[in-house]
């Protein structure tokens, strides 16, 4: 499959999904007016990969800011994931936050809590 | 007497106005006012956590607009503008105020207000609850907002949501929404 390489922009985050490196990242900052448009290609792109997965997907979410519109996208992201998972493929989420920015914690354990797929929450040291 | 959307304030209260706009609120405009109110916050060292807090609540304050105004009345001044907001970033004692403003048509004000009395008398706890509830149940809409955006605001500040719907004429009220983003939460 084709990956997704997507630069970072002040608003749209930094995106890997390489099925051949084994690399599935989303890095940066996640505030578009249009959240839709930016995350319509990467859960289509998705679709795609549920259907010959690897046998361990390990997913990097490391992101310092996120506006509302891109949680439901990123829920959208992860249930894609999700569905890997529950066809009985390995999958694990890292949810990176920096030091002491409980809100980001939050976010990760809200999509913790509504999504079946293991998570571990990485806080990153400075 | 003409209606002058500047002096109705909810908050009358002293503080250092770091950045006064009304006009249209396009993709270019909030980039401005995010990386100016950005730039102002490392040039007075605030902590980057409450930063990032002050940032977040702006993004979603602007974008509230962006998504959500409704057209401007057809006898108001400035017709040339779709989106048309108003928005003051203060420095008050402990932290920041954000105050937004838009008209809001007749027929949208009774569910506004009823949605922002709900998140009100929430809890912390049950404003997560609603959180992930919204998060998890309701498709974006039209507009392109995805309805998280007030309880976003409430559940980071830790505030109850301050507000005032001041009457235009029978069809359109203009509406404030007053955030106070301070450091103990």
């Amino acid at each position: 499959m084709e990956p997704i390489i997507i630069e970072g922009t002040p608003k749209t985050p930094t995106v890997k999904f390489d099925s051949t490196e084994g690399v599935f990242e989303i890095k940066g900052r996640s505030i578009p007016e249009n959240s839709v448009e930016f995350y319509k290609p990467l859960v289509d792109w998705l679709d795609s990969y549920k259907e010959s997965p690897l046998t361990k997907t390990v997913v990097n979410i490391r992101l310092e800011y996120f506006n509302t519109s891109s949680s439901k996208c990123i829920l959208d992201v992860f249930k894609k994931f999700e569905a890997i998972h529950k066809a009985k493929n390995e999958v694990e989420v890292n949810w990176y936050y920096e030091e002491d920015d409980e809100d980001m914690l939050e976010a990760g354990e809200d999509y913790e809590s509504i999504i079946r797929v293991p998570f571990k929450m990485i806080e990153i040291i400075e | 007497m003409s209606f002058n959307i500047e002096n109705y304030f909810p908050d009358q209260s002293n503080g250092n106005i770091i950045l006064f706009y009304k006009g249209n609120v396009d993709s270019d405009v909030i980039n401005h006012v995010l990386d100016t109110v950005e730039d102002k916050m490392v040039e007075v060292n605030e902590q980057p956590r409450f930063r990032k807090k002050v940032y977040n609540v702006l993004v979603e304050s602007l974008q509230n607009l962006y998504h959500h105004v409704d057209r401007v009345p057809e006898d108001f001044e400035d017709q040339a503008f779709e989106k048309y907001g108003l928005l003051v970033v203060k420095k008050v004692e402990g932290g920041y105020k954000i105050v937004t403003g838009n008209f809001v048509q007749a027929e949208n004000k009774e569910k506004l207000e009823e949605k922002i009395k709900r998140i009100n008398r929430s809890s912390h706890e049950e404003i997560k609850e609603l959180y992930k509830f919204i998060l998890n149940h309701q498709r974006i809409s039209a507009k392109g907002g995805g309805g998280l955006g007030l309880v976003d605001i409430a559940r980071k500040t830790g505030n109850k949501l301050e507000y005032a719907f001041k009457e235009y004429n029978d069809k359109y009220s203009f509406f404030y929404l007053d955030i106070l983003v301070n450091e103990e939460n």
